[in-house]
C-alpha cells in the first residue's frame, strides 16, 4: 500500500498552504484533489489579500497570476431605484506592498499547486478521497475512489472545502451542515475590454476596484452582491444565506439577474459578454458552526472548518493561515510524541492566538443576529436612501425643517425605541 | 513487442483564441491537455501490452511543459516517457514534426525493435491528421489510419489485422508489421487509472532528448524545415437559422397549411 507521512485532502488554499509548509520542511506529503487541477472546483471571484498570502508564499505577487491590485473598495446600499454609495481609495494600495488583488482562483491555485510540487509534495488530481482509514481509534490513512486506492498516513489534514463530508463522517461536525450556516454564491464572469473597465470604474491602467452591494442587491435577504474588476473581465455575483433563499423560494440566478438589471448597476455591465457561470457554497455560520478542529491523527482547515469571516469578506486568508498552522502543528509534534489527539489540540490553541479565531469569536453572534433582524437588509437601506434623497433634494425648504422631515420619515417606519435597540444591538454584535 | 505512442500537448479548445495578426493560435495562458485522440492511442497501446506482453514508450515533441501530457501517458500505463525538446524544434509544421518524431522512433527502434507506432487520428488544435502518416512514410511502416479496433497481431506472420472507420462502413485490413496506427476515439474507453500508477507518473520526470540526441538535420526542423504557412484563418460563415412556424399547438391545421404554402413556394413540393 502507498504510504506517506501526511495526506492532505483538497488542494485549495488551506490544503496547499499546509502542503507547502510541510514539504518545505522535508515531510513526505501527498495532496489529493478531486478537480482536474487545483482551483478547478473553486468559485471565489475573488479578492486575495497580500499579507496573509505572503505568510505562506513570500513575494508571491511578483510571479503569481493575479488580475488587478485593489486600490478602491466601494459599498453600495441599494433600494429599488436608488444607490447610496461609500468608498475608500488609496494610492498606498496601488503599489508595493499592496493590500489585495483580484484573482481567478482557478489560475492562482493552479500556480500555487506548481509551487507545492516544486517544494517536494506529491499532488494527485482527479482523485476523490471517499473515506478515512481508522485503526485502533485513530486515523491511519485515506481511501480514494481509484483502483488500489488506499493510502496510509500518520496524519491527515482535511481541507476538503465547505461540503465537508469527511469531517462530518469523522464525527467532528455533529448534526451536519444546516441551511442557516451556508450561503450560496453565484457568479458570472463577463468579458469587457480593459480600457472600458478602467473608464467605467475610474481606474488607472492596471488598477482594480471592488464594489459590495447590500439591500435590494439581495432582494433584502441576508447576503451581499459584488462586482470585481479583473484584467479584461468583471466578476459579478451575489451570495445569499441559503435558509433565506429557501424561505423565499428564490433561485439565486434570479437574484443575480435582478442585481444586474438594477438601474445603478446596469450601465457598468452594458455590452459585457458572459464567459463563465459559477456557483458555490460558502460557510457563513461563523464561530458557532466551527467543527471540532482535531482528532486522533486528524486536523481540519479552511472552509471544511467553517473558517470564513462573512462580515469582512475574508475566507481565503483564513484558509491559508489555518492550513499553515495545521502544518506547523504537525511539524512541532512529530518529534514530540507524535500525532495523537492531545498533541494535535495545539492546533486549536494556535488558531485561538491568531486573528482567525479571534475575529470569528468577535463576530460569533452576527449570523444569528442578522437572521433574526432582517430589517438591516430591508428597512434600513430604504430609510437611508429616503433620508439621502430628502437631504439632497434642493427645494427651498429650510435645512432644519428638512432634518425634521427626515427624522419623521425614519420614526414613522421604526419607533425611536426600536431604532435605539437596533443600533445598540448592532454595535454589540459588530463592535 | 514494443509499442511507441506519440502524444501531443494541445490547448484546451474551450478557451482557444486566434491571434488577429499572425493568424495562429494564442497558446499563452491557455491550459494544456493531452490531445484526446492520443489518450486513446496510449490506452490502446497499454491494452495491447496487456494482451501480448511487451513495453509501451510514450514520446512527445514540445516545450518543457509538455511533460504533463507524458505524465498522463505514464498514469494510463506507459512504461517509459521521453520528451523531445529543443529550442530549434519550435515552429515545426507537420513535415518537420513528423521528421523529428521519426528520428526519435528510429533511435528507439535501435534500442529495442518497434512493433507498432500508435497516434491519435489528428490533433484537436491543428486538425491536419498528417503527422501520423508522415512518420509511417519516413520509417517505411505500414500506415493504417482511423483504426477502430485491433483485431489481431500475429508476430509470427509479421501481420496486424485492424478495423478502419469509414464514413458509413467498417473496413477490415491486414498489414505488414511494423505498422503505424492512427486511432479514433471509439477504439476504447479510457481507464480510470489505479492510484499507484498515478503516483508513479507524478513522481517520474520524463527523459529529455534534444536535437543532438536525435541526429537531426537542423535544416529540416523548426521554422527552417517548415514550408507550411497559414495564409488566412477565419470562422466559417454562420448558416442562416431555420424558420419556425408558430401556432402548432393552438391551431395545428392553420400551421400545417402555412407550412405547405411555404414549401410550395420553395418548390420543394408541388401541388399536382
Amino acid at each position: 500500500m502507498l504510504k506517506f507521512e501526511v495526506v492532505i485532502v483538497g488542494a485549495g488554499p488551506a490544503g496547499l498552504a499546509a502542503a507547502y509548509t510541510l514539504a518545505k520542511a522535508g515531510v513526505e506529503v501527498a495532496v489529493f484533489e478531486r478537480g482536474d487541477h487545483p482551483g478547478a472546483k473553486n468559485l471565489m471571484g475573488g479578492v486575495l489579500y497580500r499579507q496573509p498570502t505572503e505568510e505562506v508564499l513570500p513575494g508571491f505577487y511578483r510571479e503569481a497570476p493575479l488580475e488587478r491590485p485593489v486600490v478602491e473598495q466601494r459599498l453600495w446600499i441599494l433600494t429599488e431605484d436608488d444607490a447610496l454609495t461609500l468608498g475608500y481609495r488609496s494610492r498606498a494600495f496601488a503599489g508595493e506592498p499592496y493590500n489585495a488583488f483580484t484573482v481567478f482562483r482557478s489560475r492562482f491555485d493552479r500556480w500555487f499547486g506548481q509551487k507545492v510540487v516544486e517544494a517536494g509534495a506529491l499532488l494527485i488530481t482527479e482523485t476523490v478521497v471517499e473515506d478515512l482509514l481508522w485503526e485502533n481509534g485513530r486515523v491511519v490513512g485515506v481511501r480514494t475512489g481509484r483502483p488500489q486506492g488506499d493510502v496510509r498516513a500518520e496524519a491527515v489534514i482535511l481541507a476538503e472545502g465547505v461540503n465537508s463530508l469527511l469531517t462530518q463522517k469523522a464525527g467532528l461536525k455533529k448534526g451536519g451542515l444546516q441551511t442557516h450556516e451556508l450561503a450560496v454564491a453565484v457568479k458570472e464572469v463577463l468579458a469587457l475590454p480593459k480600457e472600458k473597465i478602467e473608464d467605467r470604474f475610474g481606474l488607472e491602467e492596471g488598477q482594480g476596484c471592488t464594489i459590495e452591494l447590500l439591500g435590494e442587491a439581495t432582494l433584502g435577504m441576508m447576503g451581499v452582491g459584488f462586482i470585481y474588476t479583473n484584467k479584461d473581465t468583471l466578476s459579478v455575483g451575489v451570495g445569499v444565506l441559503l435558509s433565506h433563499l429557501v424561505r423565499r423560494r428564490l433561485n439565486p440566478n434570479d437574484v443575480l439577474e435582478h442585481l444586474k438589471n438594477h438601474p445603478s448597476v446596469r450601465k457598468f455591465l452594458a455590452g459585457a459578454q458572459p464567459k463563465e457561470y459559477l456557483a458555490h457554497l460558502i460557510p457563513e455560520g461563523g464561530f458557532r458552526s466551527i467543527p471540532k478542529l482535531y482528532g486522533p491523527g486528524l486536523l481540519v482547515a479552511g472552509d471544511a472548518a467553517m473558517l470564513v469571516n462573512g462580515i469582512h469578506r475574508e475566507g481565503s486568508n483564513l484558509a491559508l493561515i489555518s492550513g499553515k498552522l495545521a502544518a506547523e502543528t504537525l511539524l512541532e509534534v512529530r518529534t514530540r510524541g507524535g500525532y495523537h489527539e492531545k498533541n494535535l489540540s495545539r492546533y486549536r490553541e494556535k488558531l485561538e492566538k491568531s486573528f482567525v479565531l479571534q475575529d470569528l469569536r468577535k463576530y460569533q453572534n452576527t449570523s444569528l443576529f442578522f437572521n433574526e433582524n432582517p430589517q438591516f437588509f430591508t428597512l434600513y437601506p430604504r430609510l437611508l436612501s429616503l433620508a439621502a434623497r430628502e437631504f439632497l433634494t434642493v427645494d427651498s425648504v429650510p435645512k432644519r425643517e428638512k432634518q425634521r422631515k427626515i427624522w419623521q420619515i425614519i420614526t414613522s417606519h421604526r419607533s425611536r425605541w426600536k431604532l435605539a435597540q437596533d443600533l445598540f444591538r448592532l454595535w454589540r454584535v459588530l463592535g | 513487442m514494443h509499442f511507441v505512442v506519440c502524444v501531443k500537448q494541445v490547448p484546451d479548445t474551450t478557451e482557444v483564441r486566434v491571434d488577429p495578426v499572425t493568424k495562429t493560435l494564442v497558446r499563452e495562458g491557455v491550459p494544456s491537455i493531452i490531445n484526446p485522440y492520443d489518450a486513446h492511442a496510449v490506452e490502446e497501446a497499454v491494452r495491447l501490452k496487456e494482451r501480448y506482453g511487451g513495453k509501451v514508450t510514450a514520446i512527445s515533441m514540445g516545450p518543457p511543459q509538455a511533460e504533463e501530457v507524458l505524465r498522463r501517458a505514464l498514469a494510463i500505463g506507459a512504461d517509459r516517457a521521453i520528451l523531445l525538446t529543443d529550442r530549434t524544434f519550435a515552429g515545426s509544421d507537420t513535415l518537420a514534426t513528423s521528421y523529428i518524431l521519426a528520428q526519435a522512433i528510429r533511435r528507439l527502434d535501435r534500442e529495442e525493435p518497434v512493433t507498432l507506432v500508435l497516434c491519435g487520428k489528428q490533433a484537436i488544435d491543428g486538425d491536419t491528421g498528417q503527422v501520423g502518416p508522415g512518420i509511417a512514410t519516413r520509417l517505411g511502416f505500414t500506415p493504417l489510419t482511423y483504426v477502430l479496433a485491433v483485431e489481431e497481431i500475429d508476430i509470427e506472420a509479421g501481420e496486424i489485422k485492424v478495423q478502419r472507420k469509414l464514413e458509413d462502413a467498417r473496413q477490415v485490413v491486414c498489414g505488414k508489421l511494423p505498422a503505424l496506427l492512427t486511432v479514433v476515439k471509439e477504439i476504447n474507453e479510457l481507464r480510470y487509472a489505479a492510484l499507484p500508477d498515478l503516483v508513479r507518473a507524478a513522481r517520474t520526470r520524463p527523459e529529455r532528448w534534444t536535437a543532438a540526441d536525435l541526429e537531426v538535420d537542423p535544416g529540416r526542423t523548426g521554422l527552417k524545415g517548415s514550408p507550411t504557412s497559414v495564409r488566412r484563418i477565419f470562422a466559417p460563415p454562420q448558416r442562416p437559422g431555420g424558420e419556425m412556424i408558430p401556432g402548432g399547438t393552438e391551431d395545428p391545421a392553420r400551421a400545417a397549411s402555412l407550412l405547405v404554402d411555404k414549401l410550395l413556394k420553395t418548390k420543394l413540393i408541388a401541388d399536382l
